[in-house]
């Protein structure tokens, strides 16, 4: 039994093999000093390795900056130095004594509105800035909505530039009871306030002296410290079935491994399963990797699974409960993103990758489209351009095995994606009407 | 089919959630190494005829240990590829060898000797020449005449900025050029591996994973690595800063002086261009503390990264892994 190499360590470096990994992802544009912050937390972690800190500094220094400009660590590309802005998600590493760290790092104007829900598709959490002086703006509005449309567990709110507004406690005050209103329309689990100021590194990674009013954690302190375990799902059993196994090696003559990743629910062997499309039950026969056997596969395992009886299965089933089982239907309403800058076609068919499934698809009816500034929606039955939001129907050719975006993320989401160019033109989160 | 409608809420066993947290949190070693095991397992369930980019350095040691993980107990069923500057250390080529036969891999080799010539390029001239970006082409060719729909590698984001940028399913026009501006938006974990006629992907399943990372994992696992990652006595000479092994085809100035110094790689490359650090570090426990310890970027100390600030970009954009 390999299963402790899951849970604790004993060959421990320096607690390096004990940590947890969080993803989180950060909205913003240059203005409210989202790359400055991702530069200070780099920084004061001590991330940042000396040759990265001299290339900055000198590329700082040939762009006439006095300081060396923290925000140049995150901003990669050529096109992105040249015009001084981020325009894809980039991601980030680094890590402290407690967790592993990845940041999605997204520009936050609204025209890319695509960007900041690919990186909040498999965030954690989700820091949201706003600039002190500006208190709550559209913008901020839509990068809450945004993580709460992707059911980012926590939310950080990061009061920045503390220090141009006299450290006010008022303030913060002030702005945390305008976003509290806002965040009254939204689904957001958690949310937690924090005043800050990247550029001084106040309330970051170190307390400020400069705020005594503010009891708080660090920034820091709240990414190595909010728990993560429970926001996945270990209620609902799902494996999406990926790829079959079949060594056709006289050792293992009949071994059949149905290989996936689990996401939801705990499997023990024993366990009664039921295969979709078939509806077929069995159960589960062993749980195996590499050199041996688990006793529970659980999120976000990749596992491979032996099943009792010989059924047909492949990629694209479903393996799950009989007591508890997906959705499984042809016709289904999803909250939607369009990703392409060729507007939605209604009537046409798209490609639906869902799981490990893809089927055709046609947009058969368009519900309505948000103004996510506003939180409101904009108009009904009009065709969806880049970045818009909203609500749709669609069709597809065989059934889909789901769970409402709300209750798993990964049986919840969908892309559509354009046939001929083979483009990912759009984002989907599956709704339950039940719910 | 009515009964799939029925929804059924179960509550999990009333077991404390300190101890429920405490059973089911995942450490990160094992989150990565799930997600690149689903991402290998996507490669070789949506192409046709993929294969897995093999160096000989530690990044392609542990991607491919993980394609053993994902396919066991069948055999991986896509061939390993090397492409060969000829610029080799030796330990690297008797890894390769020894490793596809213990595992019953196929191993492709293409020789950038090869396509110099078939008069395909111009080898470099001078002191600072190298095969590095000549390899592109034999690696473009390779694909080509293998028919190879997806080309794994083990390709980091951690480790160069255009790198940080880069997607796990990277599409790559008939060309094998990379579009920075027009990529593929890459949510959960939906990969869309779609094509047309001539185009490939490149895919890379340890993204997400560091340099610490990777040296963690290679001693949680005890995974083989070449011997040249371990400190040994070679002889070398210093270029910029840099010390470099003596072989044949380097040439030298008569200001670099050959000495023996006990060295070690950090990371493999071609011999041309492959720093090498002094250390004590002579087993793993110990090169996971000098990792720790480190204050410079592994690629600090390639010489190919350090020809500009844009190298990176402009070498992916041609089609460079």
């Amino acid at each position: 039994m390999r299963d402790e190499n899951y849970q604790t360590q004993s060959q421990n470096t320096d607690g390096y093999l004990d940590m947890e990994l969080l993803r989180f992802t950060t909205a913003g544009s240059v203005d409210d000093g989202k790359s400055t912050l991702i530069g200070r937390l780099l920084y004061d972690s001590k991330s940042i390795f000396e040759d990265q800190l001299d290339s900055i500094t000198q590329a700082s220094e040939r762009m006439g900056n006095v300081e060396t400009n923290l925000a140049l660590l995150t901003d990669g590309l050529r096109a992105e130095r040249e015009q001084g802005i981020t325009i894809d998600v980039a991601y980030r590493y680094f890590a402290t004594p407690k967790r592993k760290f990845i940041i999605a790092d997204t520009p936050g104007h609204i025209q890319y509105t695509r960007n900041m829900v690919t990186g909040a598709s498999t965030a954690n959490a989700a820091i949201v800035l706003i600039d002190a002086r500006n208190g709550v703006l559209e913008q901020t509005k839509r990068h809450a909505y945004i993580a709460s449309l992707l059911q980012i567990p926590h939310v950080l709110l990061c009061v920045n530039k503390m220090d141009l507004v006299d450290h006010s406690q008022q303030r913060f005050e002030e702005i945390k009871a305008d976003f509290e209103k806002v965040a009254e329309k939204l689904d957001i689990s958690d949310i937690r306030f924090i005043p800050i100021s990247a550029k001084d590194g106040d309330n970051v990674v170190e307390k400020s002296e400069k705020m005594t009013w503010y009891n708080g954690p660090t920034l820091l302190h709240l990414l190595e410290t909010i728990e993560i375990t429970s926001d996945k799902n270990y209620t609902d059993k799902r494996i999406p079935v990926q790829y079959v196994i079949r060594p056709l090696r006289d050792e293992y003559h009949d071994y059949r491994g149905y290989a996936g990743r689990v996401a939801g629910g705990v499997f023990k062997k024993g366990d009664e399963v039921a295969i979709l499309p078939s509806g077929l039950t069995s159960k589960v026969k062993s749980i195996t990797d590499f050199e041996g056997e688990y006793d529970e596969a659980y999120p976000p395992m990749s596992v491979a699974i032996e099943l009792e009886d010989d059924i047909d299965i492949s990629r694209g089933d479903m393996i799950a409960d009989p007591k508890n089982m997906p959705n499984a239907t042809q016709e289904m309403d999803i909250m939607l993103n369009w990703m392409s800058e060729k507007p939605m076609t209604p009537g046409a068919k798209y490609i639906v990758k869902h799981t490990s499934s893809e089927v055709k698809c046609k947009i058969t009816n368009i519900k309505y489209r948000l103004d996510i500034n506003k939180l409101e929606i904009k108009d009904e039955g009009v065709a969806f351009e880049l970045n818009d939001i909203g609500r749709i129907t669609i069709k597809t050719t065989k059934p889909l095995f789901w769970d409402s975006y709300k209750r798993n993320r990964i049986t919840g989401s969908l892309i559509l994606i354009e046939e001929g160019t083979n483009n990912t033109v759009g984002a989907g989160m599956l709704i339950d009407p039940n719910e | 089919m009515l009964f799939f409608y029925t929804f059924v809420v179960l509550k999990s066993a009333p077991e404390s959630i300190q101890e429920f947290m405490e059973k089911y949190a995942v450490k990160h070693l094992r989150e990565l190494e799930a997600e690149s095991i689903f991402v290998i397992r996507e490669v070789a369930a949506q192409f046709e005829r993929p294969a897995m980019l093999f160096s000989g350095g530690k990044d392609s040691i542990v991607m491919f240990h993980l394609a053993r993980k994902a396919f066991w107990p069948a055999r991986v069923p896509f061939p390993l590829m090397h492409i060969d500057t000829g610029h080799n250390f030796e330990e690297t080529i008797k890894f390769r060898d020894d490793l596809a036969e213990k595992t019953g891999t196929k191993m492709l080799v293409k020789y950038v000797q090869d396509t110099i010539d078939a008069g395909k390029v111009v080898e470099e001239t001078g002191f600072d020449a190298s095969r590095n970006v000549l390899q592109t082409v034999t690696l473009l060719d390779g694909i080509e005449e293998e028919k190879i729909d997806a080309a794994m590698g083990g390709g980091r984001r951690d480790e160069e900025k255009a790198r940080a940028k880069e997607r796990f399913f990277s599409h790559r026009d008939d060309f094998g050029q990379w579009d920075p501006k027009n990529q593929r938006p890459e949510l959960w974990n939906l990969f869309n591996g779609r094509k047309n006629m001539g185009e490939h992907f490149r895919v890379f399943p340890i993204s997400n994973w560091t340099e610490m990372d990777v040296w963690q994992y290679i001693l949680l696992e005890n995974i083989d690595i070449p011997s040249i990652y371990f400190t040994h006595k070679r002889r070398v000479f210093k270029r910029d800063g840099v010390w470099l092994a003596e072989a044949p085809f380097m040439k030298r100035r008569d200001s670099e002086v050959v000495v023996e110094k006990k060295v070690r790689c950090r990371t493999i490359g071609d011999i041309t261009n492959t720093g090498l650090s002094e250390s004590k570090a002579t087993t793993l426990e110990e090169i996971v503390q000098e990792v720790a310890a480190t204050r410079t970027t592994e690629r600090g100390q390639r010489a190919d990264d350090k020809r500009s600030e844009a190298a990176m970009e402009d070498r992916k954009k041609e089609g460079y892994f």
